[in-house]
């Protein structure tokens, strides 16, 4: 089955808060190995297939880094 | 796919100089949101504060101006009493609204100015390094209170809503936080009925507080932070509307 949603993070503008992923109901946010600019490890996206556009970590994230995209 | 979700357009495309996790830069967001929402970008006046958000002209493409610390509220005065059709918001933090500016607020508030003030609480001085602040919960540490906040010594922690919720001139007053979606919701609803009020009325005053994790200064993890405030500092205080006496039932 075709996943519902995605979202894309804008890893310059991530501050490594974490916020996004205490919200995320289906586990599919996790900090990358990648350093940007400012020296934080930005949120990525895992895309496991379960994301269903719920908007709720681009409501949390503080830096507005999150767009959400729904099928 | 169709995009849901992204960054409002009164909001510049500038990374924030917050903290990780700070709650100043959601409710920058939330305003935008409403202002867009609204259509009032060209007409929308914002009076930015001393404090952590003192460069918050940086993010919002809406007009801004600059005022003294603690004078807000006497500077969107004078805005309003020249450009009555503008709409008019305050952003203050708690050391600026609270301490420094509690005078122009309160008289602000006892003429019935009509404009929108967006009162930060995170119960400490943010930009000077986390100092007690009015609004300090009892028994919360700072650098300042190292053993915690003592009613002798410092005195108790301020409502700022209560107390202006008694003069005639306020008309809405709400606490709202920013520590969960649910929360970021009901502030952004608060924020558009304050906007509504302000832009169909000539008298009254409309104010939001609005509790925010400081995560640097409460030495706390944003996750921390978020149930911190929901645990502890939602019990000094309480969310929801402290006065409504505006005709509008819910902006949504």
């Amino acid at each position: 089955m075709a996943p519902k949603g995605k979202i894309e993070i804008d890893e310059e503008l991530c501050k490594e808060c974490g916020l996004c992923i205490t919200v995320c109901r289906t586990d599919n946010i996790a900090f990358s190995s990648r350093l940007n600019s400012s020296g934080f490890h930005p949120a990525s996206f895992k895309d496991n297939g379960k994301c269903t556009g719920c908007t709720l970590c681009a409501v949390m994230c503080p830096d507005g880094a999150i767009e959400v995209f729904r099928a | 796919m169709k995009k849901v979700y992204s960054r409002p357009k009164s909001l510049k495309p500038t990374k924030f100089h917050y903290c990780p996790g700070c709650g100043h830069s959601t409710v920058h967001r939330l305003i935008c949101e409403v202002i867009d929402e609204l259509s009032i970008a060209d007409r929308t006046i914002g009076v930015c504060p001393a404090g952590c958000a003192v460069i918050a002209y940086n993010y919002f493409d809406v007009d801004m101006i600059e005022a003294a610390h603690g004078r807000g509220c006497a500077v969107a005065t004078g805005i309003k009493r020249v450009l009555p059709d503008r709409v008019i918001f305050t952003y203050q933090g708690d050391g600026d609204l609270a301490a420094i500016g509690t005078a122009e607020t309160l008289h602000a508030a006892n003429r019935g100015e009509n404009f929108t003030i967006i009162f930060i609480n995170n119960a400490v001085y943010g930009m000077t390094g986390g100092q007690m602040a009015p609004t300090t919960l009892t028994g919360q540490f700072s650098t300042t209170t190292p053993f915690g906040r003592s009613e002798k010594l410092d005195g108790y922690p301020i409502r700022v809503s209560e107390l202006l919720a008694q003069l005639p001139g306020t008309v809405y007053i709400e606490r709202c936080a920013v520590n969960s979606p649910l929360n970021i919701n009901r502030t952004k609803k608060a924020l558009k009925k304050a906007f509504l009020y302000q832009m169909d009325n000539d008298f009254g005053l409309t104010m939001i507080e609005i509790l925010s994790q400081c995560p640097t200064n409460w030495k706390m993890s944003p996750p921390d932070a978020c149930r911190w405030m929901e645990e502890v500092m939602m019990k000094e205080y309480p969310l929801g509307i402290i006065k409504d006496v505006t005709a509008i039932k819910g902006a949504e």
